[in-house]
């Protein structure tokens, strides 16, 4: 019971999510690469490397210390039987999130976002309805290019948030946000590969103790 | 102690998710069957028939028998119904004991609607797959298409039952426009067991009118009978062949029955049109309407008749002349506030 929960808490990266991910990986992904220099938005400045041509440079030594705390936190959170919500409103990558949540065992929403989903939730579901506990944003725009009303919502309700923010993205109500390229199919399968191993790992470990506690 | 036998007004509530879980628990529901097959074993005790063979028509008789009422409203007069009819289905709770939904879509709102349009999807990037491994292989497409003319889609209630959620027409209309980019896709037919999934054939269209063979009398004469309506005359007529052009309706000579020329012109004009004049008889018998609807009914029922003297072509003229179809023209009602049909009351300025 007690150990079972505490004892993560006591290291900085109890589950050694450093390992998923190098720097390496990361550029050959394209997870360095903005928009133009005109979309660029004031609160991503410091997370901005520079601008070549025109095209902003996202900064990947800051990309990898935010990833290893967003991953270690959802490692966190699933390790403690959380519910983790995916949200994408790219049309392009709605297939790929869906099959990665379905696959982790976890939940995904990358359709049109009805207004009172977290705030109304107990008229639109039921009473006993439980909420998400943490809420990844795989892309923290709507189809308008405006920031996504779950954002929000999840800081009304008290849901911690982790998002990956582009560089026309607004990170200030994201909890752990990811400054990274959220366009490129080959960014966001990288992004969901992460999320889908840390998840499976917490999860598995989980299972271990458990049943170690058990046999104690 | 006050015992909550059933609920009238709660089982006509829309938002039932709204409404509290505790009163249609399954153990609740359980109770109410078992109350309900005792309950119709007394009243079939009571009325004196068999509780074994105790229909829910024989319940609805006793109950009208025993507690009869003089209320309008057939739903608030007394009633004693199977508590499924009763409570509306509910949709079971969708999560689990630790509060984890089952569904990976539940947080959508949609579930059932959205995890179809997935599964769809999937199914599109699937045949994509295939198409470019073929491509790859340097084999030409499979043109062989599916044959959609005999077939339709499902309609958006069809889809509401098969789901079990309400859909919005514009979410039925992306989900039909995902199905055909699907069918339209050259490899296509490899998903063609889902495709039927959510397709209907149509077969009643394609029915063909069937015209009946000539029938023959006694002295070998053939002849065939057709029927006819206009307004409120109807009309049965029997055509001979190798007659003279008599033509006989209620027992009484055309010329005496229809004074006037325009009625017998219309009795003429399918035989005109078919350049028969003088080759057959007709044997009428008409009833309602007026000298003109009595006329136009008859003049259907013996282009009808005809049909089966004719080959099909003519019978195709015969029906773009217009001379097989039913003419709709119907006497409108006079409406309240108006005159006539059409004819307001005189307006006056002041």
């Amino acid at each position: 019971g007690d150990g079972l929960l505490s004892e993560p808490l006591a290291h900085p990266d109890f589950f050694n999510v450093k390992e998923l991910f190098s720097m390496k990986d990361l550029f050959n992904a394209r997870v360095h690469l903005g928009h133009k220099k005109g979309c660029r938005h004031r609160f991503m400045e410091p997370y901005i490397f520079g601008c070549r041509l025109d095209q902003d440079i996202i900064d990947l030594d800051q990309t990898m210390d935010h990833l290893q705390l967003a991953l270690n936190f959802t490692a966190h959170i699933a390790y403690r039987k959380g519910i983790i919500l995916f949200i994408s409103r790219n049309r392009q990558f709605c297939h790929l999130v869906e099959s990665t949540a379905r696959e982790c065992g976890e939940y995904a929403h990358t359709r049109y976002w009805q207004g009172g989903l977290l705030t109304n939730a107990h008229i639109q579901f039921g009473s006993g309805v439980r909420l998400p506990d943490l809420i990844i944003f795989l892309s923290s725009l709507n189809n308008v290019f405006e920031p996504h009303v779950a954002i929000r919502d999840a800081a009304k309700m008290n849901i911690p948030t982790v998002g990956v923010v582009d560089t026309n993205c607004n990170p200030c109500l994201i909890t752990y946000p990811i400054p990274g390229n959220d366009d490129s199919p080959s960014a966001m399968e990288l992004y969901c590969k992460l999320f889908k191993m840390t998840i499976i790992r917490a999860k598995d470990y989980r299972k271990q103790r458990e049943v170690f506690h058990k046999l104690q | 102690t006050l015992r909550l036998i059933y609920t009238t007004t709660a089982a006509w509530k829309k938002n039932v998710a709204a409404s509290g879980p505790e009163k249609y628990t399954e153990a609740f529901i359980k109770k109410q069957i078992e109350e309900f097959n005792l309950g119709k074993r007394h009243l079939a005790n009571m009325m004196g028939e068999d509780p074994e063979t105790f229909t829910q028509e024989d319940i609805d008789r006793a109950i009208a028998y025993l507690f009869p009422s003089g209320l309008f409203d057939k739903r608030a007069r007394p009633m004693m119904k199977h508590p499924t009819e009763i409570f509306p289905e509910q949709r079971k709770i969708q999560w689990g004991e630790d509060g984890r939904p089952f569904h990976f879509l539940f947080y959508t709102g949609k579930q059932s609607y959205y995890s179809l349009m997935h599964d769809t999807y999937e199914k599109l990037l699937n045949v994509q797959k295939h198409q470019d491994q073929l491509a790859a292989q340097d084999l030409p497409p499979q043109k062989e298409k599916k044959n959609l003319v005999g077939s339709r889609w499902l309609t958006k209630t069809e889809l509401e039952e098969m789901l079990l959620e309400k859909l919005s027409d514009d979410d039925y209309s992306r989900f039909i426009q995902l199905l055909q980019k699907l069918v339209m896709m050259p490899c296509g037919n490899i998903e063609e067991n889902y495709i039927k999934k959510f397709s209907r054939e149509i077969s009643a269209q394609l029915q063909k009118v069937v015209i009946e063979p000539l029938k023959y009398d006694e002295q070998g004469v053939a002849f065939s009978t057709g029927e006819g309506a206009r307004k409120t005359s109807r009309a049965t007529v029997t055509v001979y062949d190798n007659g003279t052009g008599k033509i006989t309706v209620n027992g009484i000579d055309v010329l005496h029955y229809f004074p006037v020329l325009q009625d017998r012109e219309q009795l003429l004009f399918p035989f005109q049109f078919l350049d028969r004049v003088g080759k057959h008889d007709m044997v009428c018998t008409v009833s309602g309407g007026g000298r003109s609807s009595q006329a136009g009914a008859i003049r259907l029922a013996s282009a009808k008749a005809l049909r089966s003297f004719v080959t099909e072509k003519e019978v195709e003229s015969m029906r773009q002349a217009g001379l097989l179809t039913v003419d709709p023209r119907v006497k409108e009602r006079k409406k309240p506030g108006q005159e006539g049909a059409r004819r307001k009351f005189t307006w006056k300025k002041r």
